[in-house]
């Protein structure tokens, strides 16, 4: 890294001689080193997946969850610092209960996205405060039907029709890609991510991972909810298969 | 915040500042001091809403009507209102503040729901919820002018309660608010007290039709349209809006007032 050193790493309101905010790109580091995080958009829904790693055996199963919900139909995935997480989350409910309030309705997801977008890149602008350490997939189905986005550590915000952040989005984007996306059902796209959040963390060779899986699709009345039991189990094995039959 | 100790509603206290040291401050005067109007009386109003407990659950009935006074202003308003999945609340009162009432139990549904740690708020948790919002307003000396029928099912238990503007509540197999609570309370006692257990849906609906209907009959504040809230282990399910029977031939010969002339 030739940036350290210099001096214009030290705030996140200092501008490198080349036009960088090095804080910005350190916070897009702590993000490389978490779990990956997908989300999909497809026909009628959206689905989320979050490769949890889990860093001691004497962690309760589904402890510090990675995927949230920040109103009725809509989801937040993270990858990056799960503190961070918590505080844009709690922003997110509080963006979302202010527009039902003024507006009497439910909130579209570009709205909020952009609202957050707002908050996290506040957090580049002052020498006193540091950026955010997570990349944010927001996922939800509201009045124009189903809307994916990812917001970064900088504050940009981009709609997807699939994402994937944190440690493997590489290889997932390429796996996402070889997917018709459009015109997947939600069921069949829990199947889908579920299989490349296994394929990732094979190609990571990584400690002991749980998977997080969240839906919104019309079995579930629009709403954000955890993939159901048996389908999460179905998707598992299936994803378990693909390994191996992968791997021969 | 209001950071002025004399402000906070105790006199100066001798002891410790005995010359009067202290600046007494004077709440500032601007020109809508005057203006903060709290309720004093409602507006929009809904009169009777009546509920029973039976063998799989709890019905509960109310008209359609929003009068403004006396006048019927509003004939398809409905007054009775699923709270998530295993609730629904009732109102009598002022309208307006039974819509604001629908908005902050949607927000704490809301939030409720994000927690998604796999529990929900049940009937019980939602009257007494409103219970204390009811009584907070009313020692701020700005009540939300309802009685409400907090009505559920849940984990096999059914919940019958009532609360009111001033955060008095209590629980009975059968509730009415209102005028009916005069007129068919007493009707829904003989018919359901002890029977709680045996009461079918069919029996039930019937004794809360009869009972509105008489309220019709009786209450000038009523309209011959309302709908029926069933609460049972399959969930919430509220009727359509329905027309009462009614007859008034007996009127016929009622003399006393009216244009006769003899």
């Amino acid at each position: 890294m030739t940036s350290i050193g210099t001096g214009y790493d030290l705030s996140a309101s200092t501008y490198s001689p080349d036009g960088r905010i090095f804080q910005v790109e350190y916070a897009n580091k702590a993000v490389e080193n978490s779990g990956t995080a997908i989300g999909l958009k497809v026909k009628d829904g959206i689905v989320l997946a979050v490769e949890k790693l889990v860093h001691s055996k004497l962690l309760v199963p589904g402890a510090n969850r990675r995927i949230r919900t920040i109103d009725r139909h809509i989801g937040m995935a993270t990858a990056g610092l799960p503190a961070d997480a918590r505080t844009v989350a709690n922003r997110a409910r509080d963006e979302a209960a202010n527009h039902r309030d003024i507006f009497q309705s439910p909130p579209p997801l570009s709205t909020i996205a952009d609202r957050l977008g707002q908050f996290v890149q506040v957090y580049t602008l002052y020498s006193s405060v540091r950026p955010f350490g997570i990349s944010t997939i927001l996922g939800a189905v509201d009045k124009n039907g189903p809307a994916l986005y990812v917001i970064e550590p900088s504050g940009v915000f981009y709609g997807y029709h699939g994402a994937a952040v944190g440690k493997g989005r590489q290889l997932a984007k390429t796996e996402l890609e070889k997917l018709k996306l459009s015109e997947l059902t939600a069921r069949e796209a829990v199947i889908e991510a579920a299989r490349i959040i296994y394929l990732v963390h094979e190609d990571e060779k990584e400690k002991e991972f749980e998977l997080e899986m969240s839906w919104i699709s019309p079995e579930t009345n629009g709403l954000h909810v955890a993939v159901p039991k048996d389908l999460f189990d179905e998707a598992e094995s299936k994803a378990r298969e693909a390994l191996t039959s992968g791997l021969e | 915040m209001d950071h002025f100790p004399t402000n906070w509603g105790r006199p100066r206290n001798d002891t410790i500042d005995p010359y009067g040291t202290y600046p007494i401050h004077q709440r500032p005067k601007d020109a809508f001091s005057t203006g903060i109007q709290r309720t004093q009386h409602p507006i929009v109003t809904g009169t009777s809403v009546l509920a029973i407990k039976f063998k799989d659950g709890v019905m509960m009935a109310a008209d359609n009507l929003a009068s403004y006074g006396s006048l019927a202003r509003f004939r398809d308003i409905q007054r009775l209102h699923p709270v998530g999945d295993n609730t629904v609340i009732g109102a009598g009162g002022d309208m307006s503040d039974f819509q604001y009432l629908q908005s902050i139990l949607d927000e704490l549904m809301v939030d409720e729901f994000c927690a998604s740690d796999g529990h929900t708020l049940g009937p019980a948790e939602v009257h007494n919820y409103l219970s204390e919002l009811m009584y907070a307003r009313r020692s701020k000396m700005d009540p939300l002018w309802n009685s409400l029928l907090v009505g559920g099912f849940k984990d096999g238990k059914r919940f019958l309660a009532y609360v009111d503007l001033l955060g008095t509540t209590y629980a009975s197999s059968t509730l009415a608010t209102g005028y009916g609570a005069y007129i068919a309370q007493p009707l829904l006692r003989r018919a359901v007290e002890g029977n709680e257990d045996t009461l079918t849906k069919e029996e039930a609906r019937k004794i809360l039709e009869q009972s509105m209907q008489v309220l019709f009959y009786r209450d000038a504040r009523s309209i011959d349209q309302f709908q029926i809230a069933t609460v049972t282990a399959a969930g919430v399910h509220i009727s359509e809006a329905r027309k009462l029977e009614t007859s008034w031939s007996f009127a016929e010969g009622i003399r006393g007032y009216g244009a006769q002339t003899q």
